[in-house]
């Protein structure tokens, strides 16, 4: 019978257009306008107490003024954007700038002061990272033997010209500190989550418990 | 012109001003003009009459057409799990304002081989057509400017010349994708307008006038059931005359670039846009008028809902056909012009013709209700018919999938094993 394929296809849109569960195979970033139902599923409670609760929202959301922040669902070891670094642990080795694949990395430092001695370390003055060229391979992070260097979690870096992705020492050093967990298991260890989780420390941060007060003295005093 | 004495549509007494909606058609106008000016002045009087209403008229359309591209656009997203605009103000709604921004602000340029006047004219001429169509449709009891006795003539005519804004386009941008994409368009908007015009022949010789008023007032019983042959040629040829899918061949974005427009940009884009886009509410306009029965409804609601509800139910139709069909191929399209609607359309025609011939009163030569229902029943089994033995006659054998047959090369590899 001729036409019937016809028909079988426009009741397969009309149904996208009528039912709800077919609704948005897209996802919408990055926020998401939201309606009366999900204002009050948000706020734990059915929709009629919602409104009587906060009037004011209520008719926004039924306005489709409401918008929500909707983020992709994303895994902790994702190699993002925004380098987490920890200047107290770096040395200024510069081993991450020697094993960039493309020599993004500029690292320039002077030493610390007027009291320099063996062993310690030097103050970082340049820290350039071009994320307008990196390609995110991490061998930067590989490299740093002291864990100062960490992948961030981020991937919002929408610019309007290539200088503003160039990172620089300011910007690593005020950036929150939540690194992304690729290639450091001692966060994947706690079951740390850069997305959920807080901020971590930078004596957490490292590859090895840190030792104790005793046992660095058994290790250097008392011998 | 304006001899009956009509109340003027504002009445201006001290600072009280009073409207009268019901008096606001030309006539009304042009009496607030005529008691405002000094004697001797009726030709200023008439002219600014006519072009307060034009100003009136075209802006609601335009602004009327904008709000139905965020209409068409949210609803086609939702037909196909998409989300459609919705960033710019509430549900999207100032999408329409953003997009005119953007395409004022844009650089309008011309191709340096350009045809230019042939190039400048072709929005303008692609876009008059849909405001003219309107000024001739009856959303109430009167129509906005023209009482028309020709009202059919009129509208055959004037739509047919959007082909020449499409063939102006694509010739003088000089651009190869836009000539091909216009010959073929123009080619199609030629075919299809036989089939068109043959079915809102049907919808004369029953209405018994070429005047949309009295076409309006002789539709009883609605003519889509009385012809609803006429109905779907007419439907089927007006989604190709205005080019959208599945029968957008002009502007195929997977063969063409964007065909007859590639060249195009800032206003004149803009131009060519709001045009495609009014012509399904010029269409719509027109269907509700030919075979919806126009302001005709039942008695609380006014007639110009009626109007506004039967032409959105027509948009809403047409958006959905152009949601979910694929397109289709030019000599599939060309055959089933002259192959397919041409002949239901004259069979409608002749089918209607008889009908009338029996059906009419000696007399007076009028349509009761009763016979009409009775062409009625006639006309659908008519129809059901028609298009079967139609489909049988054209298509049967191609339709059949070819048997296939195995390749010489096959085996070849096991052989070689």
């Amino acid at each position: 019978m001729y036409g019937l394929g016809i028909a079988k296809a426009m009741a397969i849109t009309l149904k996208n257009l009528v039912l709800p569960s077919r609704l948005f195979t897209v996802h919408q970033y990055p926020d998401r306008k939201i309606g009366l139902l999900g204002m009050a599923k948000r706020a734990e409670t059915n929709p009629i107490t919602y409104i009587m609760k906060n009037p004011l929202e209520a008719a926004k959301s039924l306005v489709g003024l409401v918008s929500v922040e909707d983020r992709l669902p994303q895994h902790p070891r994702f190699r993002g954007e925004e380098f987490t670094w920890y200047e107290q642990r770096c040395t200024g080795c510069a081993s991450c700038a020697k094993y960039c694949p493309l020599g993004i990395i500029r690292i320039v430092t002077e030493p610390s002061g007027d009291f320099v001695s063996e062993g310690d370390k030097y103050a970082i003055e340049v820290f350039d990272i071009d994320i307008g060229r990196c390609m995110f391979c991490g061998l930067c992070v590989e490299a740093c033997p002291y864990d100062a260097l960490h992948m961030g979690s981020g991937f919002e870096e929408g610019r309007y010209s290539r200088s503003e992705l160039i990172i620089d020492v300011d910007r690593l050093r005020s950036a929150p500190k939540r690194p992304s967990t690729w290639f450091r298991p001692q966060f994947e260890a706690i079951g740390y989550d850069p997305r959920s989780d807080g901020e971590i420390d930078w004596h957490e941060a490292g590859r090895h418990q840190k030792p104790t007060v005793p046992e660095l003295e058994d290790r250097w005093s008392n011998r | 012109m304006c001899s009956q004495v009509t109340t003027a549509v504002i009445e201006f007494s001290g600072f009280l001003i009073s409207v009268h909606p019901e008096q606001l058609n030309f006539c009304g106008i042009y009496r607030v003009f005529e008691t405002l000016l000094p004697e001797g002045w009726q030709w200023l009087a008439f002219g600014l009459g006519a072009f307060s209403l034009a100003f009136f008229v075209v802006n609601s359309l335009i602004a009327v057409g904008a709000i139905y591209t965020w209409f068409e656009r949210r609803a086609i997203g939702r037909f196909q799990s998409r989300l459609g605009p919705n960033r710019w103000g509430p549900f999207g709604l100032l999408q329409p304002l953003a997009d005119i921004l953007k395409l004022i602000t844009k650089e309008d340029t011309t191709p340096s081989v350009a045809d230019r006047p042939v190039f400048a004219l072709a929005p303008i001429i692609l876009l008059v057509p849909a405001f003219m169509v309107f000024a001739v449709i009856p959303f109430g009891d009167q129509t906005f400017l023209g009482r028309l006795n020709i009202g059919v003539l009129f509208i055959v005519g004037v739509t047919g010349i959007n082909t020449f804004g499409i063939l102006m386009g694509g010739w003088g941008s000089r651009n190869k994708y836009a000539i091909l994409g216009a010959m073929r368009g123009v080619a199609m908007l030629i075919s299809y307008e036989v089939p068109m015009a043959l079915a809102i022949a049907g919808v004369v010789v029953l209405g018994g006038s070429l005047s949309l008023l009295q076409i309006v007032g002789a539709q009883h019983v609605p003519f889509i059931l009385v012809q609803p042959l006429g109905f779907l040629v007419f439907m089927t040829a007006a989604s190709a005359e205005m080019s959208r899918a599945p029968f957008d061949m002009i502007e195929a974005e997977s063969e063409l670039g964007a065909g007859y427009h590639t060249e195009y940009s800032g206003i004149k884009f803009a131009i060519f846009q709001l045009g495609e886009f009014m012509a399904p509410l010029v269409t719509a306009a027109i269907a509700t008028v030919l075979f919806l029965g126009g302001t005709r409804g039942w008695d609380p609601v006014p007639g110009p809902v009626w109007f506004v509800a039967k032409a959105f139910a027509v948009v809403f139709f047409l958006l959905w056909v152009r949601t979910t069909w694929p397109r289709l191929r030019v000599d599939q399209i060309m055959g089933f012009a002259w192959k397919g609607l041409f002949p239901l359309a004259l069979l409608n025609i002749f089918f209607v013709a008889i009908e009338v011939v029996v059906f009419q009163d000696a007399d007076t030569g009028m349509l009761i209700d009763g016979s009409l229902w009775w062409m009625a029943v006639t006309n659908w089994i008519l129809t059901v018919v028609s298009i079967i033995v139609l489909a049988n006659v054209l298509g049967q054998s191609r339709l059949k999938p070819s048997t296939p047959v195995p390749s010489q090369l096959a085996n070849m590899g096991a052989e070689a094993d």
